[in-house]
């Protein structure tokens, strides 16, 4: 039964991973594609004449059914990885129902997942970047994402030992505060990637970044707040609601 | 799940039971790496590496790559 449960949760999941993707392309499409037009727009004004290559895929199908591939393809994606990480942490993190768990794994996803790599390497629009360097790149991104989120399970973990001797307060400031002095130190070391064009426009890579983290913040706010309620749904059923399902067990 | 319903009687939520770990672990193997599978051709396919050949994969999440925070071209 309980490994039913595992895969009733994954399968929600990727559900509400999907839902939130949905909202997320809204948002992509409304603030994002604009900027990432202008980009496109000032690329082709100051690239040399012999980079026009031919379009595999056109730009309308790119800003449309493209861009709702990627990012639904996401949206499940990390739908159900979060769905597998709240398995682990249903009771294991705290005091909190199924819904709060599944709020707080989100916010604290979008932190690890998206933000602190951000902070170090953020989104970047067309034009912006140097192809010759795109191994490196990449591999300092995946880098990047990777360690946040080891660290942030680590973080976890450290708080929860010293939940028992520090209390939870404590012991949550003491688990917060060591993944922020850990990040700070890789954010030192790390290489930095500067690779905007001299006259590229601030106002634009801004713009672009802002609506980069806004895709990402509806994404995870829409997957927190919809898991949440399917986890609660499944796993504690209100009987106030559903008087005639109080007899019968969830069927699976 | 029956064990998960609340008592009819209390209006505080009834926590969850943990699930153990032995039971997360086959799901979280298999499909864990298949969904970093479908995460790999969204973010880097046809970029620093390459397994499938030409652009195709890289021009059609052209957009979503760039929004999304992965490092494109």
């Amino acid at each position: 039964m309980n490994s039913a449960t595992v895969r009733n949760l994954l399968v929600r999941g990727m559900l509400a991973g999907l839902a939130a993707g949905l909202l997320a392309l809204l948002v992509a499409y409304v603030l994002g594609e604009p900027s990432v037009d202008d980009a496109i727009g000032f690329e082709q004004s100051h690239a040399p004449a012999h980079t026009h290559e031919v379009e595999a895929v056109s730009r309308s199908l790119q800003s449309t059914a493209g861009l709702a591939t990627g990012v639904l393809v996401y949206g499940v994606a990390f739908g159900g990885i979060a769905a597998l990480a709240f398995c682990f942490a249903l009771g294991r993190v705290g005091r909190f129902a199924p819904r709060a768990t599944a709020l707080l794994l989100s916010g604290t996803a979008l932190l690890a997942v998206y933000v602190v790599p951000f902070l170090k390497y953020p989104a970047n629009p067309p034009s912006v970047g140097d192809a010759d360097t795109i191994d490196r790149r990449t591999t300092l991104y995946f880098l990047m994402m990777l360690l946040s989120v080891l660290l942030a399970v680590a973080a976890v973990i450290v708080g929860r030992r010293l939940a028992g001797r520090l209390g939870h307060w404590y012991a949550t400031v003491t688990g917060v505060a060591f993944f922020v002095l850990v990040i700070g130190v890789a954010f030192a070391f790390l290489p930095a990637v500067n690779e905007v064009p001299k006259d590229f426009p601030a106002t634009l890579l801004w713009r672009f970044r802002m609506s980069a983290l806004a895709i990402q913040v509806t994404l995870w706010a829409g997957f927190g707040l919809v898991f949440g309620e399917l986890a609660q749904r499944l796993l504690s059923p209100r009987p106030a609601t559903a008087p005639a399902a109080r007899a019968t067990p969830v069927p699976h | 799940m029956a064990q998960h319903v609340a008592q009819p009687t209390t209006d505080a939520p009834a926590l969850p039971a943990t699930l153990p770990i032995r039971a997360i672990v086959p799901w979280a193997v298999f499909f864990g790496i298949l969904m970093l599978v479908l995460l790999y051709f969204v973010g880097a396919e046809q970029g620093a590496t390459s397994l499938v050949s030409g652009e195709n994969v890289h021009e059609w999440v052209h957009d979503a790559r760039h929004l999304l925070g992965f490092p494109c071209h």
